[in-house]
């Protein structure tokens, strides 16, 4: 008969073993990217094996001379601009509506409240093509203002909520002690509110920024020339110029595409766990 | 204090509006309006270069009796739909389960799961997925090593490419995981160690215990999956570089509602789909709410 204690040691090594080996499956087709992005020459991507015979970095230096004469450095720098904007019309606009519904009182405050979770559950397919057409008019398309001007409008209502969420537990008494030191509803949310929410406003610009500098549909559908291209379009141009050789540079800029997410998930991970666990981010 | 029960004043009303002005205007703007546009188009024919013209329900009869390809994109959407979902959902609570334990490492072993997550909706991971499973991939390659001589060519062949992008979207059970897990952490041990007093194994506490007290968890994940099952859209984009091929296996309804409104122009029956696409996300939804009387237990929790 085994001890107790011998029986739990016992569990939690078959458990490590599950995970690792599991783990190292799932993670597979990643360490396969990177490992092929390394390997020299062009017929290789039959090739399972994860690790490289002889380590070369020409499909990098390929990939960065870019396609059809755009340098890849365009793309990267195309989606930083739209990520950054996006972020920060987020932020602002989404805790702006988020101190509304968590802290102030106002009529009909119920009814926009129901609808902002609605909308949440909303199918973008929608409003699409009213918005493209709209966007048209207003002589947007092939130009950045689709992508960020909607976010100055907090419509990822999904933030909203976050942030609700998050402002709701904060402690009202220092609402009552700012009043007495004779602070406006707009004061206690600049000196009060806005730096207890830095957590949720750090989440908040996590995701905006990963799922912009992820994000296809909008840019297929409003960015038309390739020098406005971001990484996803960019990266796609690969492809489209067909042939084998243009495998190699595809996945190695497809693995510097994924840098930015890489540093962002390491250096902030409790955020991501905070997001997704408070408000149950799709994904 | 008691201002609490007094109807707000104009001040609480004008600062109240103030904060909400941006999503207000948001909200009217950009969603309720355009969708009230979209319904009024899809009634039309429009072409975005004359005005709409008005067809009353033609758009919508089109669909159901003379567009094969329309009925193949819901056919598509729906296995997707179904498999997708609950084997991404499953898999999310097995492993919520695995990671549900005091072991050295576990932060790291779930920021790895998390990985697939936290790239698998980008354009790279999709290019990633159409080389590794096509014909002379590196997974035949290794499905060949272990004796299985003629493997299909996966993403070329209709019989599979929907299935590859099931097995897609299924690795990507990152975020459910980490629902599961927080909804795991608040099941009391005392449950689970009353019903080893009674006598109960990890099956029986498994279905009275485990389950239960996350359900509604399950049926948040279920809703939320759900609903952006339906739009998906980059992966099946990308693998079948816009064409929804072989032999529409992947021609997803957003895909297709896509390729009419901004390939063929026909907006107005583009938003037709959107409708379409709304009301079945709509009805669903309810049903699984209502069914949700039945398998939600709101437990008194002590």
């Amino acid at each position: 008969m085994m001890s107790k204690n011998t029986k739990t040691i016992l569990k939690k090594l078959i458990s490590h073993v599950i995970i690792i080996a599991f783990g190292l499956i799932m993670l597979y087709p990643v360490l396969w990217l990177i490992a092929s992005s390394l390997k020299p020459g062009s017929a290789i991507f039959s090739d399972p094996s994860l690790i490289p015979s002889s380590i070369s970095f020409e499909h990098y230096v390929t990939g960065w001379q870019g396609v059809g004469r755009i340098h890849f450095s365009t793309f990267i720098l195309n989606s930083l601009v739209i990520c950054f904007s996006v972020v920060v019309a987020n932020v602002i606009s989404c805790s702006m509506a988020a101190y509304a519904f968590a802290r102030l009182k106002f009529s009909l405050k119920g009814l926009w409240f129901g609808i902002m979770i609605l909308s949440i559950m909303l199918p973008t397919h929608v409003t699409t093509i009213p918005r493209y057409v709209m966007f048209n008019t207003f002589g947007w398309v092939d130009t950045y203002l689709p992508l960020i001007a909607p976010k100055l409008l907090a419509t990822d209502a999904f933030f909203v909520f976050l942030l609700v969420q998050f402002m709701r537990g904060l402690p009202r008494d220092l609402d009552e002690s700012a009043t007495l030191d004779g602070c406006g509803k707009i004061g206690i949310f600049l000196r009060i509110v806005v730096p207890l929410s830095v957590p949720s406003m750090v989440t908040t610009a996590l995701f905006s920024f990963l799922w912009t500098w992820d994000d296809f549909f909008n840019q297929l559908l409003y960015i038309n020339t390739p020098s406005k291209y971001a990484v996803s379009q960019g990266l796609r141009m690969f492809m489209d110029a067909s042939g084998q050789s243009n495998w190699g540079p595809m996945f190695a800029m497809s693995v510097v595409s994924m840098i930015p997410c890489f540093i962002l998930f390491f250096t902030l991970q409790k955020y991501f766990v905070q997001g997704i666990a408070t408000t149950g981010i799709k994904g | 204090m008691k201002s609490r029960r007094l109807r707000p004043s104009l001040a609480d009303n004008a600062v109240g509006y103030l904060f909400l002005a941006p999503w207000l205007i948001g909200f009217l703007g950009l969603t309720l309006y355009p969708m009230i546009q979209s319904l009024y188009y899809s009634f039309t024919q429009f072409d975005m270069m004359s005005p709409p013209e008005w067809v009353g329900f033609a758009n919508y009869i089109k669909m159901f009796t003379a567009d094969k390809t329309y009925m193949k994109s819901l056919q598509v959407t729906f296995t997707y739909v179904l498999w997708a979902v609950p084997l991404k959902l499953i898999f999310a609570l097995l492993i919520a389960m695995l990671m549900n334990q005091k072991l050295r490492f576990i932060g790291l072993y779930r920021a790895v799961y998390y990985i697939p997550t936290l790239l698998g909706g980008s354009v790279a991971i999709a290019m990633l997925w159409k080389r590794l499973f096509s014909g002379d991939g590196a997974i035949n390659t290794i499905l060949r090593a272990l004796g299985w001589a003629n493997p299909p060519a996966w993403i070329a062949n209709p019989n599979y490419a929907l299935a590859t992008l099931v097995l897609l979207t299924v690795w990507q059970f990152g975020s459910s995981m980490i629902i599961f897990l927080a909804g795991l952490k608040q099941i009391p041990d005392e449950y689970y160690e009353a019903a080893s007093v009674d006598g109960a194994g990890p099956i029986t506490k498994f279905f009275r215990i485990t389950l239960p007290s996350l359900s509604p968890v399950i049926l948040f994940n279920l809703v939320m999956q759900m609903i952006s099952a339906f739009q998906a859209f980059t992966q099946a984009f990308i693998i079948s570089a816009g064409k929804g091929g072989p032999l529409d296996s992947t021609m997803f309804y957003t895909l297709y509602l896509y390729t009419k409104g901004f390939y063929y122009y026909e907006m107005g029956y583009a938003s037709a789909m959107a409708w379409v696409l709304l009301i079945i996300i709509g009805i669903l939804t309810a049903i699984i709410f209502k069914s949700s009387n039945m398998w939600v237990s709101y437990g008194s929790g002590d």
